[in-house]
């Protein structure tokens, strides 16, 4: 229940008398005085629907709005050629643009929005960048390529790519028993939830990042790509020195195919707005910049629901799954639903979209 | 009336943009201003991080009493339950407040508001979800690695890379100034703009019958103002003088009539103004009114 201050104070002004039309002597004035009446109620609705107090709107108003609006519209029209009152004229141009955002302002909200995401909007966009999530592959599969043939020339090329925080005791020389023990767990659970939401904010950052860098021409997002993937490659150089290969790649693909999925989808969506802008064809460049933009930021949402998945595969399946087929098994069935959900369906999704 | 067009009307024009509806009314935008925009943002910045601050102390206040209450040297659940809550919880602020209301009915967050603007479609068509997610998405680039990158350069510890990155990255913060619609590098990506929010109260009518027949309320006389006498002003001067009537100060009264009546070669009296303008305004808008009719417009008293 509301307090009748509130009323008072937020609630309608008192209706004013009726205009005495005769008494005007100007023809401008007449015109106003005669239509302001719809100018107010429309006002009134606009105001309401702008506090988002949908509830207290009645079906008439509902149906009147468009009606009103065009009204006033040609009203602004009218008077912008025979009124010189500027104060109507400044109210009326208001006036037509607050109802214009409401008219044609988003119809869905917030959590329709989402469902129709998740239900088909998410992966159409994912599908539609998908020549830039191939250069990004490629890209990718090339710096894992580079970061292990130049480790393998020389091994200084592993402290200059793998950052301090991983070479802890994963550096060139280790046994094979230090490795092994970095790819396993003592099992207990304590702290690891913690450290997810820790993962998972570092994570959305770096492939926010790679995303927003896409702006300018996709370049720095690539380079991006090629830095992250050459760490990779280094590591994965540094467990085939001692055999442990296969056990690493099982380890990192628990949270990996998801992670590693998720910065392909965030670089792939960087380097698409960048593409469009290089090469905009027959759109303006701003036009191109916008749609590609759009879209990208759709995966981008993805792109950090895929993270928070990662993040808590990565703490909780990855410590407490040992066996290396177990964690194969993880990491390969996420892979399989990321795959199956972005580009399987396809035309369920169309139906549900449209 | 001041001669031509004053300074800060000619600042507006330049941030007028007109955008037509499907209706085909060239409806005007004003581009809002870099200044208004950083008050706005400088104020969601605020409300965010003192938001935040309590959010943390709250946080910190139920862990220390959960961790006391199991006296445990590890992380406990519960701590760690709140451990989580507050890092997914501090994302999605810094991601959430910004999306959420400019979802909104209004195009705009709190700061935004205040200050008076609103983000809007660039194209004249709506404000989608994906662009409020593309512009909110761009601002970590635009102000918190700049930030970072000109900190650090400071300090002279990068060298000459920081330093070409400090550039690089200030590109990004200075994108506003660089274009003429102020758009930031997130605009520019979701198809946005930032235009200020119209306000506008239907303000009462002043052309009164009697004061346009010219009768005074306050000397029994009746100011009738030959069409020469009318034809010395324009557009401008007329609704200069609307806006001097709607303020109603005696002392810009006196002048304007004091003005006025050495323009048209009146002997100004004194204590009767307001009925003197007001017969003078409801004249001569008739008087440019009606030539607009028959498409004369005489936008001021120069042309």
């Amino acid at each position: 229940m509301k307090a009748p201050i509130l009323r008072t104070l937020f609630g309608q002004q008192a209706v004013a008398a009726p205009p005495d039309i005769e008494a005007a002597v100007l023809r401008s004035d007449r015109f106003r005085l005669e239509r302001e009446g719809e100018w107010q109620r429309l006002e009134a609705i606009v105001t309401r629907m702008e506090r988002g107090r949908l509830r207290g709107l009645s079906d008439d108003d509902v149906l009147a709005l468009p009606a009103l609006y065009r009204t006033a519209a040609s009203s602004l029209a009218v008077a912008r050629e025979t009124s010189l009152d500027a104060a109507t004229l400044r109210y009326l141009e208001a006036l037509v643009q607050r109802a214009w955002y409401q008219v044609y302002g988003p119809r869905i909200g917030f959590f329709a929005w989402l469902r129709r995401f998740l239900g088909g909007g998410l992966s159409q966009a994912v599908r539609e960048i998908w020549l830039d999530i191939c250069i990004a592959l490629a890209v990718m599969v090339a710096g894992t390529v580079v970061g292990w043939l130049l480790v393998e020339r020389d091994v200084e090329w592993y402290y200059a790519l793998v950052p301090t925080d991983f070479a802890d005791t994963r550096v060139p020389g280790a046994s094979r028993q230090q490795l092994l023990e970095a790819l396993g767990h003592d099992g207990s659970t304590n702290g690891l939830s913690a450290f997810a939401a820790f993962l998972f904010s570092n994570n959305a950052g770096v492939s926010i990042m790679a995303f927003a860098l896409g702006f300018a021409f996709g370049i720095p997002s690539l380079m991006l790509l090629i830095h992250n993937m050459a760490v990779l490659g280094a590591m994965l150089w540094l467990f085939n020195t001692q055999g442990l290969v296969v056990d690493f790649a099982a380890w990192l693909s628990v949270h990996g195919t998801t992670e590693i999925f998720a910065i392909l989808l965030a670089g792939a969506a960087g380097m698409h707005i960048g593409r469009n802008m290089a090469f905009p064809g027959k759109r303006s460049i701003m036009t191109a910049a916008a749609e590609s933009g759009r879209r990208a930021a759709q995966v981008m949402a993805g792109v950090v629901m895929m993270l928070i998945v990662a993040a808590f595969l990565e703490s909780f399946a990855r410590q407490l799954v040992t066996a290396t087929p177990a964690r194969f098994a993880i990491g390969g069935s996420m892979l399989a639903f990321w795959l199956l959900y972005y580009f399987a369906f396809r035309r369920t999704m169309r139906e549900n979209l449209e | 009336m001041s001669a031509g067009t004053a300074p800060w009307i000619a600042r507006q024009q330049k941030r007028r943009r007109d955008v037509v509806t499907p209706e085909g009314i060239a409806l005007p935008f004003t581009v809002a201003g870099r200044g208004a925009r950083f008050g706005a943002l400088l104020l969601d910045f605020i409300i965010l991080y003192v938001g935040m601050l309590i959010f943390l102390f709250l946080a910190m206040y139920i862990a220390s009493g959960a961790g006391e209450l199991l006296d445990d040297k590890k992380m406990s659940g519960p701590v760690e339950m709140i451990v989580v809550i507050f890092f997914v919880g501090m994302f999605l602020a810094r991601y959430g407040y910004f999306m959420f209301f400019e979802l909104g009915p209004r195009g705009a967050t709190p700061g935004k508001r205040v200050a008076g603007i609103r983000v809007a479609a660039r194209d004249g068509g709506r404000l989608t979800p994906s662009a409020v997610l593309a512009r909110n998405l761009l601002r970590d680039i635009e102000i918190f690695l700049p930030l970072v990158f000109i900190l650090t350069a400071q300090s002279g510890e990068g060298g000459a890379a920081a330093i070409a990155a400090t550039l690089w990255f200030a590109i990004f913060m200075l994108f506003p100034f660089f274009n003429r619609d102020a758009m930031r590098a997130g605009d520019l990506i979701a198809g946005t703009w930032v235009v200020e929010a119209p306000k506008a109260k239907l303000l009462e009518t002043i052309t009164t019958a009697e004061a346009a027949a010219g009768r005074s309320s306050v000397a029994d006389v009746a100011y009738r103002f030959s069409d020469a006498e009318l034809s010395v002003y324009g557009e401008y001067e007329l609704q200069t003088l609307e806006k001097v009537l709607r303020d109603d100060i005696p002392t810009a009264m006196v002048n304007v009539h004091e003005a006025i009546c050495r323009k048209i070669g009146w002997n100004p009296g004194a204590g009767d103004e307001r009925a003197f303008l007001e017969a003078f305004y409801a004249q001569l808008r008739a008087k440019l009114e009606g030539d607009m009719r028959f498409g004369k417009r005489k936008k001021d008293k120069f042309s």
